[in-house]
């Protein structure tokens, strides 16, 4: 391995070390919920960095639209791959948090179903890209980010205006946060994009490689004139 | 059965047939853009709708389909209670979004057979047009869905309408449209794809979840007349006119694939 890529590799985990100790020995303990709520500061980063990877995809995916190039295409696999990787880590904290502070695990607040809805959009998006074939699959994928990038507003407000109008004893909205706990959310979520991006830089340069080895194939049998 | 099935075929390739070779020698590739829009959607959509009305294979399946949710639906909840209006909205409209799914996954298939669509590609013909006139073939068979099982729905579940009932035609014409402009392009995408009858619903359904949640809640507001459906209709309108857009902006695109 590189030299560089040891050395992200390196600043990755101290960032996540330090996030790590931030969240559990820095960060005050909450007064109601307890030592639970620190899963916060591991839960909302991930949100944060997964918005980002899915909103890198829908721009590597209109890039891929004009352009036509393989790189754009490989980003947009790998940002909704990992992605979707951080969104399922954000749909398996919440409940994790939710049973001892609500009692339940789940509840069809109009944030979860959202989230939910969400996850199941970019789910779809990675099942079309795993049975389309060949050179459309780039083509295809794309307009489908397209239309999962459109449809998130309405799946938000749609949602959010069906819930509020039954009201339900949910999510701690109000109230100020310690700075300690600022920080520790903020260092995490630094750690968070570091991790996400090396992530990212090992599935681009896998799928890079996978594209050579199916190039060289196709050419192989090309050469050897039987179909493969 | 085998008859049937013949005859189709052999139908299905002379109207479609004509269609892309009335598009193919119109006019030379230069004048792309002078070629007669609404005579190819008109065309096509003729050439659907006839092919529908001798096979009837969209239109039987899907209303026998919802006939068959709705007589499954009866057996999970009491359908005359006093509940039955609050969840009709959403029994009706997954009825027919899972009946419209049937109809939908056909759309392209004929256009597979006799490479067709593989014409249409190369002709002059704006693929906008192919679009639209599949949609809006969609649209009528749906609708006629709708009108045949509307008044089922009525006598099965005893419902009865309070709020403001002219509405309902309204919620259904924009609910309607969003499942089928999307459905349309997304049998194109699945028509790509390894198992495609399975792909389809697979990506039309997240899709459509805010769509869906804008037909049931507005369609259940009307029945039970408790509050305003205006929020919903505005929602379903705006959906309608986004994805409207972004599919017209696309469709070539993903047309031209290769």
């Amino acid at each position: 391995m590189k030299t560089p890529v040891l050395i992200a590799i390196a600043v990755v985990v101290a960032l996540l070390a330090f996030g790590l100790y931030q969240g559990l020995v820095v960060a005050p303990t909450e007064q109601t919920m307890g030592d639970v709520q620190r899963i916060f500061y591991y839960h909302v980063p991930s949100a944060w960095t997964g918005i980002l990877l899915f909103t890198a995809n829908f721009f590597a995916s209109i890039w891929y639209l004009f352009r036509r190039t393989t790189v754009s295409d490989s980003i947009a696999v790998t940002t909704a791959e990992v992605g979707l990787v951080f969104w399922t880590i954000v749909l398996i904290t919440g409940p994790i948090w939710a049973r001892p502070v609500w009692g339940i695990w789940w509840t069809w607040d109009a944030r979860l179903t959202s989230t939910l809805v969400l996850w199941l959009i970019y789910v779809s998006y990675l099942i079309v890209r795993r049975f389309s074939s060949g050179g459309q699959t780039a083509v295809l994928a794309a307009a489908l980010a397209v239309f999962g990038f459109a449809d998130v507003p309405f799946v938000y407000l749609s949602i959010w205006y069906f819930r509020t109008q039954h009201p339900q004893p949910v999510i701690g909205g109000g109230g100020k946060l310690d700075p300690a706990m600022w920080h520790a959310v903020l260092y995490n979520w630094l750690a968070f994009i570091a991790f996400a991006l090396v992530l990212c830089w090992f599935r681009y340069q896998l799928e890079r490689k996978q594209r050579d080895v199916e190039e060289t194939l196709a050419l192989e049998s090309l050469l050897e004139g039987s179909p493969r | 059965m085998r008859a049937g099935s013949v005859k189709d075929g052999a139908m299905s390739t002379t109207p479609t047939a004509t269609t892309a070779a009335m598009a193919v020698p119109r006019a030379p590739a230069t004048e792309k853009a002078i070629a007669p829009a609404p005579k190819v959607l008109f065309a096509t959509l003729m050439k659907d709708l006839r092919l529908e009305w001798r096979s009837k294979d969209a239109i039987n399946s899907m209303v026998f389909f919802a006939l068959l949710v709705v007589v499954v639906f009866s057996f999970s909840f009491d359908p005359t209670g006093d509940d039955a209006r609050r969840i009709a909205g959403g029994l009706i409209w997954v009825a027919f979004l899972f009946a419209a799914v049937v109809a939908l996954g056909q759309t392209w298939a004929r256009e597979i057979r006799n490479q067709v669509l593989d014409a249409y590609r190369v002709s002059t013909a704006p693929a906008n047009d192919l679009f639209l006139a599949k949609a809006l073939g969609n649209f009528l068979f749906v609708t006629v869905l709708e009108v045949v099982m509307t008044p089922l729905f009525v006598v099965f579940y005893n419902l009865r309408v309070i709020g403001p009932a002219y509405l309902l035609p309204v919620v259904a014409v924009l609910g309607t449209w969003a499942l089928v402009v999307n459905g349309t392009f997304f049998a194109a995408i699945s028509l790509r794809t390894r198992s495609r009858e399975v792909m389809l619903p697979l990506i039309l359904f997240p899709i459509s979840i805010p769509a869906l949640l804008g037909m049931v809640e507005a369609t259940k507001i009307v029945l039970t007349g408790e509050s305003s459906a205006k929020f919903w209709i505005v929602l379903l309108a705006v959906y309608d006119l986004v994805f409207t857009t972004v599919c017209l902006t696309l469709f070539e695109t993903v047309l031209d694939a290769e």
